[in-house]
């Protein structure tokens, strides 16, 4: 007898299996549950004594005068606007080739705090670029790479939530951030590739950072902050998506039974 | 200090985006689990015999 082809089970690629035992909800919110502080806790120290060191305690730059203080603000978000996306391709990758159940939740939750890292780091990069360079806005191959990032989160956030079947959205939402990856790179190497206003790298992981450790420490910090805080707002969003989630199931199957 | 004006735009911004995302998961977390704990049968047997 002929089979629907959507009915054929398909066998799952092999490190698939692995990865599903994280996927039940009922242990992703005990063990979410119990990382969350560990996250949520260190996250708001390390920004607040972060900031507070940037802010009060760090020189100010011998050309830039206290302007500089931005730096603990754009290049932290600058972090995660990148670093957001890439894990937003990540769950994408996750939910297309692994089928991942929780992946596609993650993606969703993803979008709306990424988008908002990238906003921050638009708006601080022109704060900062108004008193240094005279301009809000200059049409510059780094500051146009993130503005085209920024779009990609909200071309992400508003496919997700364009169809009625939600499988449908998730699907197309995870082929429009596997293909916006390609973005991440531009973003990179933007101030070597191209002559560009805005200033080259100035952490790197293979080269010694070109500013003083005065400045240093507290930047490294204000990263690992806000670093924990994007993952602690995102995993309290999830948890609640999950919850969310086993309600509409619940309502429904109450709905059926009437 | 200079730039104050940019300055504290800046860190206001940060307070403002990382507070909202903050407070608004911290509603919902609780929202949904009050909701979960009102319908959902496992929860409420779990609640009843312990």
């Amino acid at each position: 007898m002929l089979r629907a082809v959507d009915t054929i089970p398909i066998p799952m690629p092999a490190g698939g299996r692995s990865l599903h035992r994280f996927a039940n909800p009922g242990r992703f919110l005990r063990i979410s549950g119990r990382v969350l502080p560990f996250l949520a806790i260190p996250a708001l120290v390390l920004t607040v004594v972060g900031l507070a060191w940037g802010l009060l305690v760090a020189p100010p730059d011998y050309q830039q005068g206290d302007a500089v203080r931005i730096i603990y603000i754009h290049v932290p978000s600058a972090w995660l606007a990148s670093g957001g996306y890439l894990s937003l391709a990540i769950c994408a990758a996750l939910s297309l080739v692994w089928r991942h159940p929780l992946a596609d939740l993650a993606a969703v939750e993803i979008g709306p705090v990424g988008a908002a890292f990238t906003a921050l780091c638009l708006a601080t990069g022109s704060l900062w670029g108004k008193p240094m360079w005279g301009a809000w806005w200059v049409w510059d191959a780094r500051l146009t790479s993130v503005l085209v990032l920024f779009f990609l989160y909200l071309g992400h956030i508003a496919l997700v939530r364009a169809f009625d079947d939600p499988v449908r959205g998730y699907r197309a939402g995870a082929i429009l951030a596997l293909a916006g990856v390609v973005n991440l790179p531009v973003i990179k190497f933007s101030v070597d590739w191209w002559n560009t206003l805005h200033q080259p790298a100035t952490l790197s992981l293979t080269g010694a950072p070109s500013m003083h450790v005065s400045m240093l420490w507290p930047l490294l910090v204000c990263i690992a902050g806000f670093s924990l805080g994007f993952a602690a707002i995102v995993t309290a969003r999830l948890r609640a998506a999950v919850m969310e989630r086993r309600i509409r199931g619940l309502l429904l199957a109450q709905a059926q039974t009437v | 200090m200079t730039h104050l004006p940019y300055i504290a735009a800046s860190y206001g911004l940060a307070v403002l985006i990382g507070a909202g995302f903050a407070v608004d998961a911290w509603l919902r977390v609780g929202r949904a689990r009050r909701r979960l704990d009102a319908i959902d049968p496992r929860r409420t047997r779990g609640r009843d015999a312990g």
